[in-house]
């Protein structure tokens, strides 16, 4: 019996399959590709955003790397990192192993479960919303947290404590990120490990470090790479609770590049601090994954 | 055995209590936001913020609720979140299917590129794209947003699904050619729906994503009529007029969808999370 269509011979093989790219490198062209380059092409203008762009070379970067503003946004960076991507990993690896190996051997694995979604919680809402609760909370009169600790602080108004107070909300928002994901990657532990070394005497520390560290690399490999690369985008948060002030004190690239595009229409500067944003973004992917790599090939 | 596990006893409870502390320091902010949202102006003023709410005082939320138009953010979060999904999903698969099943040559230099674009900070296209939707008229308008998160998202899901279709059974395409199926009847009728448990988690994460996007949104609409709940309440946040109570409301209101969704999708939401960490 003859299928509708064969006289029409089909090609068979490899060919033809390109066609099904066709939409997405259309829009990919259109939405990523030339607006990246428009951008590489803007960071080397003068330019307010009408009217012609004037060709400067390198001048935007040079102003660039002498600008304070623009180092203490990186130096901020750097910090985000610590509370975005270091902090939570490193309570999140114990606070999975807690429950996994202790919480849910003892208590059950309803009270872990339970335990896991209050940390994951934060996670689920819009950064800008998370934003919006900690500001209220923060306020320096009506605040919450002021009323507790019976203090009168301006936690994001004041120089000194603006950066500290960012950290320490946006460790609240990445913590259950880490929690979840080491608790799944726990799964895959052989249970016999854990006996085995029970059985040893090794003590909770011992076996925490050389079991479940060890047997869940690759997860901290992507916790680690997924949360500096949020921390070096950040820009909600720092929007809706800071603007990046006072003075500059939280000042971010990703806040800094949308001051100099929307406010001081300094276009070319913006696109300037903008291209080196993505230059050192891909730079920090390209080294984890060679870091990952190479640390698969010594396992095996 | 039994004297040992007396000994150990208050260390045992100890370490429970550490992380139940710790989950009610996670979860104080929900809670006080809840409380203070359903108290009255003057309650808050004389009670404070860590006072129990007398009683169900709505006005505030009420109130808010018509002052922001509410419902219009509700519904211009949900359209563009859920048509975006929609559409990166379908983009996702064909992208795939010519990746994963087809293994098109230059594949791998392909899924490169695409997990670049996912990376690539928007702050690196954000004006190129400005200035070209409004030389295309498209400037303020959702449609705008909705296509660049479509070519964000698909990315990702792109790179994501051509390793999973990479490992589809080859039998079942190979019986399916010989009785004629052609390429596009084959992807719609037989990749499709096996496929559709990890479709189904790049929908809801798709969805989610975008629901909490805030840079883009903030950039390119700047109606009232066009913007996002994320947008709406952060722009509120520097006006002089919020006061105590409707600073909560608002913020319970920004609340409220994002842990329903949480509620409701969880199963997926940790599947998903789990699938995208083996990744």
């Amino acid at each position: 019996m003859a299928p509708p269509g064969a006289g029409t011979a089909r090609p068979r093989g490899r060919g033809g399959y390109w066609l099904y790219l066709v939409p997405s490198l259309v829009l990919f062209l259109a939405i990523i590709v030339v607006p990246f380059l428009m951008n590489l092409a803007t960071s080397f203008t003068r330019w307010s955003g009408v009217g012609t762009p004037k060709w400067i070379g390198l001048d935007n970067y040079t102003k660039l790397f002498k600008d304070e503003r623009f180092w203490a946004s990186f130096q901020h960076n750097v910090a985000l990192i610590v509370a975005m991507a270091v902090v939570p990993t490193i309570i999140g690896l114990v606070l999975a192993a807690a429950l996994f190996d202790y919480i849910a051997k003892r208590f059950g694995g309803r009270t872990a479960s339970a335990l896991r979604a209050a940390f994951y919680l934060p996670q689920v809402l819009p950064v800008a919303v998370a934003g919006v609760v900690w500001g209220w909370m923060l306020h320096p009169s009506y605040g919450a947290v002021n009323q507790i600790f019976g203090l009168k602080v301006n936690w994001l108004g004041d120089p000194d404590f603006a950066l500290a107070t960012v950290m320490a909300i946006m460790v609240w928002f990445q913590l259950g990120y880490p929690v979840v994901i080491f608790m799944a990657g726990l799964q895959r532990v052989d249970p016999s490990l854990y006996e085995a070394a029970e059985i040893d005497g090794a003590s909770w520390w011992r076996r925490f470090w050389h079991i479940t560290i060890a047997q869940i690399r690759p997860e901290i490999f992507v916790v680690l790479l997924t949360c500096t690369i949020a921390a070096l985008k950040v820009f909600g948060p720092i929007f809706v609770l800071t603007r990046g002030g006072p003075g500059s004190a939280t000042m971010v690239p990703s806040y800094f590049s949308y001051l100099n595009f929307f406010q001081k229409v300094n276009v070319g500067y913006g696109s300037a601090i903008a291209t080196v944003l993505a230059l050192i973004i891909l730079v920090v992917t390209f080294l984890f994954l060679r870091v990952q790599e190479r640390d698969q090939e010594s396992e095996s | 055995m039994t004297p040992d596990r007396t000994i150990r006893q208050p260390g045992r409870w100890a370490v429970l209590a550490a992380l139940v502390v710790l989950a009610v320091v996670m979860l104080f902010p929900f809670v006080i936001v809840t409380l203070n949202a359903v108290k009255s102006p003057a309650e808050y003023s004389s009670g404070g913020p860590l006072s129990l709410p007398h009683g169900l005082y709505l006005d505030g939320i009420a109130a808010f609720w018509d002052r922001v138009d509410f419902g219009l953010k509700l519904w211009n979060s949900l359209l563009i979140s859920g048509v975006v999904a929609v559409a990166a999903v379908v983009l996702s698969v064909l992208n795939a299917y010519a990746l994963g099943i087809g293994k098109v040559r230059g594949r791998l230099w392909i899924l490169v590129v695409f997990l670049v674009a996912n990376t690539l900070p928007q702050e690196a296209l954000v004006y190129p794209l400005y200035f070209l939707a409004k030389k295309a008229g498209l400037y303020d308008s959702k449609l705008a947003v909705i296509l660049i998160f479509t070519v964000i998202q698909a990315a990702f899901g792109t790179y994501l699904l051509s390793s999973v279709l990479g490992q589809f059974p080859r039998a079942i395409l190979e019986a399916a050619e010989i009785d004629g199926a052609s390429r596009w009847r084959m992807l719609w009728r037989i990749v499709v729906p096996i496929s559709r448990p990890t479709l189904s988690v790049l929908l809801i994460f798709f969805f989610i994503w975008t629901w909490n996007e805030f840079f883009l949104p903030l950039v390119f609409l700047i109606d009232n009529d066009n913007q996002t709940v994320p947008v709406a309440l952060a722009s509120l946040q520097g006006e002089k007029m919020m006061d105590a109570t409707t600073t909560s409301a608002s913020a319970l209101l920004g609340i409220v969808p994002a842990v329903a969704f949480f509620l409701i999708f969880q199963r997926t939401l940790t599947r998903g999370v789990t699938v995208g960490a083996i990744k």
